[in-house]
């Protein structure tokens, strides 16, 4: 078989995205950037679904004014469109919680905020 | 500070087109690519270009939060309801299949499209397009609302 | 000593996906046949012209359902933190 693009290079992508998300998300102490580490792993799990049901040279799975060919697999995009609306709205819930904080302890940082000490 | 008047008009005019785009994403949801969460969205993003040019402040006093919240919830009746419709065989079960309402069955193969199938599924996609432009309508004002409230009118 | 721990686990987990994307099947020849009866007989089952929107409404409306209540319930969440003292909403 001859496939166009060498080696797995989309799987790899998704390896990055989730690697650089995990560091993010360990590493960092500032609210809005563990936010935006968590926005990055989202976005690298829907691509991941994306390209599991990829066929070689195929079209779309619609039938309006289709050209001949093999169609690609339709259920794992069902798939993303179900965890994208998911990922936007925890998202949301998560900012509107971190306003909230702000206002009550009067900064940003996740070790100064702390509210349970021992 | 107000915007310009050159802003305040064009997204009046502008608004209309955005809604006719998104509806139109909805009721195409079984032909073409999209369906009801897209054209939701659509919709819910002509109304955070009315709250960047007029300000949150004069958008709230004509749509409250409570008209939204009524919204919402009378659009995931209807999708529990239509869920309902056919419980005689099993749960979402597609019933309007071969019936008057959306019956039509499509020829095998590559077709130009026909409006009238699509069964239940056509009517769920109404129902959630309803849910998601309220929902994220109401997301945008709220936090427009507590984050700004110094856009007074002079 | 809670740093060194941290960094180490998760060069451990990264080189476990960097593996895992190489062992996994070739890229564009996906092993399945569940979808082959889905887009053969979609059009006739629920009449639509779309195999996406057969999958997300009919044959997985369960899935569907479950989401618009995980939409519900975070929008409901964002407007109740955001309540304002002063605009009467204790009756």
């Amino acid at each position: 078989m001859n496939q166009s693009i060498p080696f797995n290079v989309p799987f790899l992508a998704v390896a990055a995205l989730i690697g650089i998300a995990l560091y993010i998300i360990i590493f960092k102490r500032n609210l809005i950037k563990v936010v935006m580490g968590i926005g990055i792993l989202a976005s690298g799990v829907n691509l991941f679904l994306i390209t599991l049901g990829y066929r070689e040279g195929g079209i779309i799975p619609i039938y309006t004014h289709a050209p001949a060919g093999e169609m690609v697999l339709p259920v794992p995009q069902a798939l993303t469109l179900t965890s994208i609306v998911i990922g936007v709205s925890v998202m949301a819930l998560m900012l509107s919680m971190i306003v909230h904080t702000y206002r009550h302890t009067g900064t940003l940082d996740s070790e100064e905020s702390r509210q349970m000490k021992g | 500070m107000r915007m310009s008047k050159i802003v305040r008009t064009m997204s009046s005019i502008l608004i209309l087109l955005v809604f006719t785009f998104g509806l139109y994403v909805i009721m195409h949801g079984h032909m073409t690519p999209g369906g009801g969460f897209p054209g939701g969205a659509i919709m819910a993003s002509g109304i955070a270009l009315l709250v960047a040019a007029f300000g949150s402040s004069a958008i709230q006093k004509t749509l409250k939060e409570r008209y939204l919240a009524i919204l919402k919830s009378s659009g995931l009746l209807i999708f529990i309801g239509l869920a309902f419709a056919g419980i005689g065989t099993t749960f979402f079960y597609n019933v309007l299949v071969g019936s008057p309402i959306f019956g039509h069955i499509p020829l095998s193969g590559s077709n130009p499209g026909d409006v009238w199938t699509g069964g239940s599924s056509t009517l769920m996609n109404i129902a959630v397009g309803i849910i998601v432009s309220a929902g994220l309508s109401a997301i945008v004002l709220v936090m427009a609302l507590a984050s700004g409230g110094m856009e007074v009118e002079e | 000593m809670r740093n060194t721990a941290a960094a180490i686990s998760l060069g451990v987990f990264i080189a476990f996906l960097v593996a895992a994307a190489f062992l996994i099947h070739p890229f564009g020849y996906p092993p399945s046949e569940m979808d082959d009866y889905i887009i053969e007989y979609s059009q006739i089952e629920s009449g639509a012209n779309s195999a996406v929107d057969a999958v997300v409404f009919d044959y997985r409306g369960y899935d569907t359902l479950g989401e618009a209540t995980i939409l519900f319930t975070a929008v409901t969440g964002v407007v109740m933190l955001f309540r304002r003292k002063s605009a009467g909403i204790i009756r």
